[in-house]
């Protein structure tokens, strides 16, 4: 097989630039129309096979079979933000031995999606079109339009699919729409744009019927699975901001009219520390979990009642939690609900039914009551340290 | 899973469909079903305003101010005083827009 060089092929990775994509590197762009690209100009990571010919010159293969280091690397992409830099280059592979009359399924440049498409395709003989999404998923880049109408017909010219194949047809996800106008496409394009299922591996049922997706295939779903894989990221964030709330509680203890003591800041501090564990846990993982079992359909509402429901078991039953002040069993009950209920409303952005306006309503109620809860929790803490200094 | 009632601003215009279909297609909550050859909003509260049913109507039939529901991106948008935006580089970000 014969490695073909030609023009514009440099390709490198640039570090996420300020302003720039969200979630993700910018792979670069290559140049005018009507050039093919040549993903990895031959220098073939190893999920590539090898090379194919097509009318339109060679084509790299790309495994359907993952490797156990790939899917590690899912596991990474989930929970770090390894998945920032977890891309593919953009252009045209090959699964199987794809010939003119073979389908063409476009998909988007972050790895994770490349992969699930490529190892749902396993057994059939197709073509993907990666587009050029910054290396963000589908669903994300085309709420965006990275994963839009421009790029798709820019592809479809570029890597001249209308000489590659003799149908005009392309299978684009349907979590690919909010970015992608069909019809645009069609009239700029001459391609029909099919949308494939939601999930990738319903593909080889919805290629086998026609290309007919039952309902079920066109519905996202949110279950149980879907949330607990979402929460590392929500947790992950949180804790990097929990050692500053750690450091105000050992303050808040260890503050006497004599100065700061370490010894006092541990014994007051530890049930407010652990307490913001338990807000932390309840809200960024637990309520995503449960989240169809929370009564209420607000999620800053869901995250509030479950942590409300935590911290007033552990008042009552935990000895650690009863406190001999009220002032601190107040604190507790004001602050660490209404953290909970935050971190639960952070959860909008990964689950897949809601929607903006809604959000916007939660916040303009939500953030006013969780300023002025923090302010109160403050207050209370201040009455609390007046007491115990014994000033009034 | 339902979210908040009567929020989502989608609007359908049923004098310009011409039934095509594809609305109730490309919608990954089922909001559209169609009846008497043009489309019917049958579940307003699922919509998600994720604009894929505006986008692929050719018709001009759907409008909805599409957007990413996620508060990140709304809290962002409040503090730089623009839309929401999703800059999630960094630690900042939730797994929101990713
Ligand atoms: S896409 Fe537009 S024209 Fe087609 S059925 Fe839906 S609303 Fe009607
Ligand atoms: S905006 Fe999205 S969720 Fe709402 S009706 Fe249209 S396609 Fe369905």
């Amino acid at each position: 097989m014969k490695i073909v060089s030609t023009i514009d092929t440099a390709q490198s990775l640039k570090p996420l630039q300020a302003g720039g994509v969200c979630c993700g590197p910018v792979l670069s762009t290559r140049g005018g129309p009507a050039m093919r690209s040549y993903p990895y100009n031959g220098r073939y990571p190893a999920w590539i096979t090898g090379e194919i010919n097509s009318a339109e010159g060679p084509v790299p293969v790309a495994a359907t079979v993952l490797r156990p280091s790939e899917k590690f690397a899912h596991i990474r992409a989930r929970v770090t933000n390894f998945r920032m830099r977890f891309s593919v280059e953009p252009g045209l592979y090959a699964v199987g031995s794809p010939d003119r009359s073979s389908d063409i399924f476009i998909s988007a440049n972050y790895k994770m999606s490349f992969d699930i498409l490529r190892s749902s395709l396993h057994g059939m003989n197709a073509w993907i079109l990666v587009l050029d999404t910054g290396g963000i998923n589908v669903w994300c880049a085309a709420g965006k339009g990275t994963f839009g109408t421009d790029e798709l017909v820019k592809r479809i010219n570029s890597e001249r699919i209308s000489s590659l194949v003799d149908h005009r047809k392309v299978i684009v996800p349907q979590l690919g729409a909010p970015g992608v106008s069909a019809g645009q496409v069609k009239k700029s394009t001459g391609f029909h744009v099919l949308y494939g299922p939601v999930r990738a591996s319903d593909i080889a049922g919805y290629v086998q019927s026609g290309y007919t997706a039952s309902p079920e295939m066109r519905r996202m779903r949110f279950a149980v699975m879907d949330r607990l894989i979402l929460t590392p990221m929500e947790l992950n964030p949180a804790m990097k901001k929990l050692p500053y709330l750690i450091v105000v509680i050992l303050l808040i203890f260890g503050l006497k009219p004599e100065g700061i003591f370490f010894r006092d800041a541990l014994s007051g501090g530890v049930p407010f520390i652990a307490g913001a564990f338990g807000a932390l846990f309840s809200g960024a993982f637990l309520a995503p979990a449960l989240l169809p079992f929370i009564p209420f359909r607000s999620f800053a509402l869901k995250g509030w009642v479950l942590s409300m429901a935590v911290f007033l078991l552990m008042i009552n039953y935990v000895p650690l939690f009863m406190f001999e002040s009220y002032y601190l069993t107040a604190i507790m009950l004001v602050f660490f609900p209404l953290l909970s209920s935050y971190l639960a409303l952070q959860f909008t952005g990964a689950s897949t039914y809601t929607n903006l306006s809604g959000v916007k309503k939660e916040l303009k109620y939500g953030l006013p009551l969780y300023i002025g809860g923090t302010i109160i929790a403050v207050l209370l803490a201040a009455a609390y340290k007046i007491q115990e200094w014994g000033i009034l | 899973m339902k979210y908040l009632k009567e929020t989502a601003t989608l609007k359908y215009f049923p004098e310009k469909c011409t039934g095509c279909g594809r609305c109730g297609e490309v919608c990954p909550h089922n909001v559209f079903s169609m009846s008497r050859g043009k489309a019917v909003v049958a579940h307003r509260d699922r919509c998600m305003e994720c604009g894929a049913c505006a986008k692929n109507c050719d018709f001009g039939a759907i409008s909805v101010d599409a957007g990413v529901g996620c508060a990140a991106a709304v809290i962002n948008g409040i503090l730089r005083g623009t839309e929401p935006s999703c800059d999630c580089g960094g630690s900042s970000g939730s797994a929101c827009c990713c």
